[in-house]
């Protein structure tokens, strides 16, 4: 079937829009090592919004893979991770800001570089965000695709490489319609010490309301009262 | 483990929050603040923001992405989102504290325990009104991941995320130096449904010295 949308995002690229309940999102790493750094909001209402506390607890997890969910701040569920090449995906991380990226990479300006000016993660929430009546009280801890960090026994993290190989997909199903804020800068532990991030597709696909027994939801009895909670949330709104 | 040089008697605020209540406070840049766990296993849920702009607040992603480390202890910066550095944690005799576990919320408890919790207090319920005692204009957009002194949420290495049973016990405190003016939230966990603090809500007392 043909993708609503299909767009190639070059690295550090920004994103962002509304995709309603039912469709997919899929995300593809076309060069291997991407990271796509993510926020996502419930369009109708924007002050419901991606929750990483209640993402990992109510899972019992501190990566995200299929077929867990993502969890919005409400008790709700926002998206179900129907598709995942990699198996381990970061969201605890947060994302890149000026400070970070000058220290750690210098600084390549837009008169000598122009598009190839580094650019951050920070810069583009907050570029998108605007552009749907948020901003910085928006900002909260995002989800980081592709990208691998783990946590030693005192909590000392360490960025994996290699977790995504080129043509590794990631693809997300929306459970309520969705505000998607996206950008293609590097993970803040990615330690290529030259900026390099990664071009990633994006294609928005035509898809179905899941049943009740979803593999995304019968994998926890959380999921599936977050799932009824969205139901609810439903029956009464439309 | 740290100890304290400081002594409680020549503190020139000290309040006792209930098991339950939260609490608002300004702590000026320079003075030394402390949350002390009266009788042991308590949650105290926490968040700071800038005195002068509350848009620039505490990140649990910035704390865990300037230290690379998950828990908090002696040394630990509790950073900003806008890259400050709010305080610097000098003193914590219980050894680690959680800022991946967030708080709870009455809509949260119908997903992670049953339906019919919604009814049961909650976080983030305090943190709204001591965010409105403070400013009129907050809101539930201005509650972000905060940290839990003296919860204990190990990740393990394959991981796996637990709500483990408290570290803490009477007299444990943490103590941090304020690195600018900062106002403090603390809501003092009223949760019931898991062992963050030993399903028996307990007071804990704040401090601060000049």
């Amino acid at each position: 079937m043909k993708p609503i949308l299909e767009r190639t995002l070059s690295g550090a690229g920004m994103w962002s829009g509304i995709i309603s309940r039912g469709k997919r999102l899929r995300l593809t790493d076309l060069e291997g090592g991407a990271n796509v750094g993510m926020l996502l909001y419930n369009a109708l209402e924007r002050h419901e919004r991606y929750n990483m506390p209640d993402t990992l607890k109510g899972q019992h997890i501190f990566y995200l893979r299929a077929p867990y969910c993502l969890h919005s701040d409400m008790g709700r569920l926002l998206a179900s991770i129907v598709r995942d090449d990699c198996g381990w995906h970061d969201t605890v991380c947060g994302h890149s800001d000026a400070a970070r990226v000058l220290a750690k990479y210098g600084e390549h300006n837009y008169q000598e570089a122009r598009n190839e000016w580094y650019r951050n993660g920070r810069d583009c929430f907050l570029i998108e965000l605007a552009k749907w009546g948020l901003g910085k009280k928006d900002l909260v801890p995002n989800l980081n695709w592709f990208s691998k960090v783990v946590a030693d026994e005192a909590g000392k993290l360490s960025f994996v490489s290699g977790n995504s190989k080129a043509g590794d997909i990631v693809e997300l199903r929306f459970e309520v319609d969705t505000l998607v804020v996206l950008n293609t800068c590097q993970h803040p532990f990615d330690p290529d010490p030259v900026y390099h991030p990664h071009p990633v597709k994006l294609e928005v696909l035509q898809g179905d309301n899941p049943a009740t027994d979803d593999p995304s939801f019968a994998i926890r009895p959380e999921n599936v009262r977050a799932w009824e909670n969205n139901e609810t949330y439903h029956s009464l709104r439309f | 483990m740290t100890e304290s040089t400081m002594n409680p008697a020549d503190a020139t605020h000290r309040h006792v929050i209930p098991a339950g209540d939260w609490w608002v406070h300004e702590i000026k840049r320079g003075q030394t603040f402390r949350i002390h766990d009266l009788e042991g296993n308590q949650a105290a849920d926490t968040l700071f923001y800038n005195a002068a702009d509350p848009t620039d607040r505490y990140s649990a992603d910035g704390t865990i992405q300037a230290q690379q480390a998950l828990y908090l202890s002696t040394g630990t910066k509790l950073m900003s989102t806008e890259g400050n550095v709010l305080l610097e944690i000098t003193a914590d005799t219980c050894g680690r504290h959680d800022t991946l576990g967030g708080a709870c919320s009455r809509e949260s408890n119908t997903m992670r325990y049953a339906h019919d919790k919604e009814c049961m207090h909650a976080c983030r319920d305090s943190f709204i009104r001591g965010a409105q005692e403070w400013k009129v204009e907050l809101t539930k957009r201005d509650i972000a991941c905060n940290i839990n002194f003296f919860m204990n949420v190990p990740v393990s290495p394959e991981g796996g995320l637990t709500f483990a049973d408290g570290i803490s016990a009477p007299g444990r405190y943490v103590e941090m130096v304020a690195a600018m003016d900062v106002v403090c939230l603390i809501s003092n966990c009223p949760q019931l449904n898991n062992p963050c603090n030993g399903w028996n809500p307990t007071p804990v007392e704040v401090l601060i010295w000049d």
